[in-house]
């Protein structure tokens, strides 16, 4: 006899209560504590998986590949600021921090963002000086832990980025556990070495829409008004929120949809607040349409960006740019087969890992441990980031061309089609083969 | 007396934008001018913003929101009262209030010295990384929220929920609290407490005996979550 139960005729797995459902009763039964994991949300939800892209015909012409230009560059941030962010690819690295990402992984993304002309982003632990070394154009965010935050950093940055929420947990503020904080973490945070350090989940010295837009007029007194400012919102009522940010003075909306990672947060958080991206797009580019202001204020969309037919789709949707944070830390070696075996002494594998507040990721990406540290080439891990995001910008101007456009940003809501009901009426975009965009088009709003 | 009022450089803000104003503070170095005295601020927000230099500055008025905010070196007088956010994130320097201040006075500061004459309203001090604050009146809820280090200085009474969720912050209050927030404590007044408020004190021009407050802090209960503790969040 064995306790190992034996799936197989007879035997039906409950769709409600599944091994992945009794596993986590069975282990709160026992712990009695919710469950902290990094990544993002891995439950199915409507994404761009679900939209086609209409390739030119009859009616419109493609452009020839490679030797027909598609631009890709893009500006961000010159609706106040005197220097705005010249990028070269639509596509940027979100805010990570140092902390829950070792200081090599940071330099890292430096280095790969650098090599294809593209910004990184500072995270909720400060500016290190690994990553200002070796990023072009560094993002620094304001956030309410305020963890780092000072003057000299601000001035030092190309811009930015008041954190209001973050998609993987719209509402909720950030916890590094004690296992992560080094000597150098707790310096930085002005925080004893070993203990958890929580991050609020509202700022400190402001609330509501009127205190931001006085609080963004501070940031520009003190950067003398030549860096941009960006608001980030966590998608949850995106035509309000991102009203509010423009109202508040942002020259860029960040955007976080539901499927956006993060580094340590209750799994029910990630799985259970929040809207996916591909409904929270149209809903913030109407915000800046109604107020007159679309490509004005530059919207940059996150939330399980992969690929560039998520590039492709989110840009056609209204988006001026992207943001990825997992795909980054995947391109940089995190979950790489090589790692098999650790994987599984940490109980996963390569592929499922997310304990990343742990600090024991054997690719040295997500850990504070010198040792696991050192095992990560931050020059071949930014090389690999490199590749990636060409490789992307190639596939999305390949998507582009195709529907004969000259830059990816003249992609539209035209050019897409769904594949299921629920993206239609999210992405406000018709179902393939038909005119029907459930909610619009005469149906019931 | 003339040769140093010839020296102080006035700035009006009937006439001179806070742009303005702030652009010639932030490119005033040695050889500019180092004394200033602004006037009619009449609560107008971010005043002296991201200073970065040894400047004297005394504001003849009410300020609105983040006066001094993020300073570093300069010492600024404000004859009046403050808005929200007065001094946040100071790094250096110091920052005097003669009248009252409004919620999250000292918010985040990493250093400096910011001296409240009369009461503070709300959160003062709120996440504060090693600013000391001295405040003679009272301070109002959920001051010292979070507080990680330096200290606050109340000479009247605290508010609820004084020192919520403290981690390494010194608070010393010489009247009443009306309710400490989650795993902050009252502590003994050692010798080294006793030395440090009786030179805040002093620092700050404010005349009181150190044996008359008590001290504050964390209870380190909840720096490494347990859910044992589930019921103090």
């Amino acid at each position: 006899m064995t306790n190992e139960p034996t799936p197989g005729a007879g035997m039906r797995e409950s769709a409600l209560f599944d091994r992945n459902v009794i596993h986590e009763i069975q282990r709160k039964a026992r712990e009695g504590i919710y469950d902290i994991r990094g990544f993002g949300a891995k439950r199915k939800v409507p994404h761009f998986d679900d939209l086609l892209l209409l390739g030119a015909s009859v009616s419109r012409y493609p452009l020839e590949g490679y030797r027909e230009r598609c631009n890709t560059a893009v500006t961000l941030g010159n609706r106040y600021a005197k220097n705005p962010i010249e990028l070269e690819i639509p596509i940027t690295i979100a805010g990570m921090s140092f902390g829950a990402l070792s200081a090599q992984a940071k330099e890292a993304l430096g280095r790969g963002a650098t090599a294809v002309g593209t910004s990184t982003t500072t995270g909720d632990g400060g500016m290190t000086e690994e990553e200002r070394g070796h990023s072009e154009k560094l993002v620094y965010q304001l956030l309410p832990s305020r963890y780092g935050m000072n003057p000299d950093d601000l001035r030092r940055a190309d811009a930015i980025e008041v954190v209001i929420g973050q998609g993987a947990k719209p509402g909720g503020g950030g916890m590094l556990l004690g296992q992560k904080i080094s000597d150098r973490v707790a310096e930085m945070r002005d925080l004893p070495k070993g203990i958890d350090q929580r991050s609020s989940c509202r700022h400190p010295d402001w609330t509501g829409p009127d205190d931001l837009e006085i609080k963004i007029g501070e940031l520009r007194e003190i950067t003398d008004w030549r860096i941009p400012i960006y608001v980030k919102i966590a998608a949850s009522r995106p035509y309000f929120d991102v009203a509010l940010a423009v109202k508040s003075g942002a020259d860029v909306v960040v955007l976080d949809g539901m499927e956006g990672g993060t580094a340590a947060t209750q799994d029910v958080f990630i799985e259970h607040v929040g809207i996916p991206i591909l409904s929270a797009i149209p809903e913030a580019v109407d915000s800046l349409k109604d107020l007159g202001m679309h490509r004005k204020v530059q919207l940059v969309v996150s939330g399980g960006i992969r690929t560039g037919a998520d590039v492709a789709k989110a840009l056609a949707l209204g988006a001026d740019a992207v943001s990825i944070g997992v795909a980054a830390m995947i391109a940089l070696g995190d979950n790489a087969p090589e790692h098999q075996q650790e994987y599984e002494k940490l109980g996963s594998g390569a592929g499922y890992y997310d304990d990343w507040h742990e600090g024991r990721d054997p690719a040295g990406i997500s850990t504070q441990d010198e040792e696991l540290g050192k095992r990560f080439n931050a020059e071949l891990g930014g090389r690999r980031l490199a590749n990636y995001l060409r490789a992307m910008v190639l596939e999305t101007q390949t998507l582009a061309r195709a529907c004969g456009k000259s830059d990816v940003r003249n992609l539209e809501p035209e050019d897409l089609v769904a594949l299921t009901i629920e993206a239609a009426a999210m992405a406000r975009v018709p179902l393939a083969g038909t005119k029907w965009i459930p909610g619009l088009n005469g149906n019931t709003e | 007396m003339g040769t140093a009022e010839q020296t102080v450089e006035v700035v009006d803000l009937t006439e001179t934008t806070i742009r303005e104003l702030n652009q010639r503070l932030h490119d005033a170095t040695d050889g500019g001018p180092q004394n200033w005295r602004i006037t009619h601020p009449n609560g107008l927000h971010a005043i002296g913003a991201g200073i970065n230099a040894p400047l004297e500055i005394d504001i003849d008025g009410h300020v609105g929101y983040y006066c001094a905010g993020m300073n570093k070196e300069a010492n600024v007088r404000i004859h009046g009262s403050a808005g929200v956010g007065l001094a946040e994130n100071i790094m250096s320097g110091t920052v005097i209030v003669d009248g009252d201040t409004s919620q999250s006075a000292g918010a985040t500061g990493r250093g400096g010295l910011v001296v409240v004459r009369g009461n503070a309203a709300a959160r003062c001090g709120i996440s504060m990384k090693g600013v000391n604050i001295v405040v003679e009146g009272n301070v109002g809820h959920l001051s010292g929220f979070m507080a990680q280090k330096g200290a606050l200085v109340v000479c009247g009474d605290a508010g609820e929920a004084l020192g919520d969720s403290i981690y390494e912050t010194h608070i010393y209050v010489r009247g009443s609290v009306t309710e400490l927030g989650a795993d902050c404590i009252e502590k003994d007044l050692k010798e080294f407490h006793t030395a440090e408020l009786s030179g805040l004190l002093a620092e700050a021009g404010v005349d009181a005996n150190p044996s008359d407050f008590k001290r504050y802090g964390s209870a380190r209960k909840l720096y490494n979550f347990s859910i044992d503790n589930a019921d103090a969040y």
